[in-house]
């Protein structure tokens, strides 16, 4: 029982994830991918949107992934309450700041406009897509590669 | 001739897109979420300093992580295919390729600074504000309104 309060190896957390892909098309049918909860957040929130992103978003096909990022945030509570020994922060206290807040929010609104603007994020371009040797999904995980290099390596001393 | 009869018992396109999700899908998507969330906890793929150590080469754990999972999901998805493997419910299973386009390239490089500076990528924003990360709220926002910013300015970006 001891190993489970730990941090798990990268080759089970690493089986485990991949294995969301075929579990969640099987027991539900649907692709696994969790940006576009975004979109459904935003077009739920502005139902009279003028914005065609949002207005013409089916609100109702892509409910589910607001249950999906629901049971994310569940499982991640129940993981830090109950099979952590230690839990280890998930951001650095350094954050707990006004200058950390503002960085948060604009690495925010990178992740936002970024994902949406290249179509998925690590789960749906990187996992699904390049599993499904989707060549487009290859590209858009080199570039995710190459903008947090650039990022942690050029103006890394400004940031961290 | 395998081939005729699948696909004039098949249903209409439209139905992939336009089809409801049961309850019972519904219950599964939440369970999958929990399954998800304490997959990113446990891996600590949720946490910043992993993210940060794996941009500055200092660690192979998220690069192992990322490679084993895109290798267990390739090889499920081929016996998938190969198989031609139904949901539970008996829907086929597709996979609806993500198309090439500018944004591909740009936004991948934007959403990659994000996921540097902030330590998480969408999935794992969830996880930290789940497992009690307050601070991960204005990830969220931010996130929220980028989204916002992307859909006010799509028409004008290339793509």
């Amino acid at each position: 029982m001891q190993w489970l309060m730990q941090p798990w190896p990268w080759w089970l957390s690493g089986i485990l994830i991949g294995l969301t892909v075929p579990l969640l098309y099987l027991l539900a049918g649907k692709a696994f991918g969790i940006s576009t909860s975004l979109q459904e957040i935003g077009a739920l929130c502005s139902p009279h949107s003028k914005l065609e992103y949002l207005a013409k978003f089916d609100r109702k096909a892509n409910l589910w992934t607001i249950v999906f990022a629901l049971g994310i945030a569940i499982g991640a509570f129940l993981a830090t309450e109950f099979l952590s020994a230690d839990p280890k922060p998930f951001l650095p206290a350094s954050m707990e700041s006004v200058s950390g807040a503002i960085k948060l929010l604009v690495g925010g609104f990178l992740i936002g406009f970024g994902t949406r603007y290249a179509g998925g994020c690590t789960s749906g371009h990187s996992i699904t897509g390049i599993s499904n040797l989707n060549w487009p999904s290859l590209l858009a995980t080199v570039c995710f590669f190459a903008g947090g290099l650039a990022v942690t390596w050029g103006l890394g001393g400004l940031l961290f | 001739m395998m081939e005729t009869t699948t696909q004039t018992s098949d249903p209409p396109p439209r139905e992939q897109t336009k089809q409801a999700t049961s309850p019972a899908a519904y219950l599964m998507v939440l369970l999958m979420g929990v399954y998800l969330g304490i997959l990113f906890s446990k891996s600590e793929v949720a946490h910043w300093q992993r993210i940060h150590d794996m941009f500055l080469f200092r660690e192979a754990h998220m690069y192992l992580i990322i490679v084993t999972a895109i290798v267990v999901a390739m090889v499920s998805m081929l016996i998938i295919k190969r198989f031609q493997i139904t949901s539970i419910e008996g829907r086929p299973i597709r996979y609806s390729p993500k198309p090439y386009h500018t944004g591909v390239v740009i936004g991948g490089m934007l959403f990659g600074a994000g996921w540097a500076i902030t330590g998480a990528c969408p999935g794992p924003i969830y996880a930290q504000i789940g497992g009690g990360q307050w601070m991960a709220l204005f990830t969220l926002v931010g996130a929220l309104l980028g989204m916002f910013g992307y859909a006010a300015l799509k028409p004008k970006l290339p793509h």
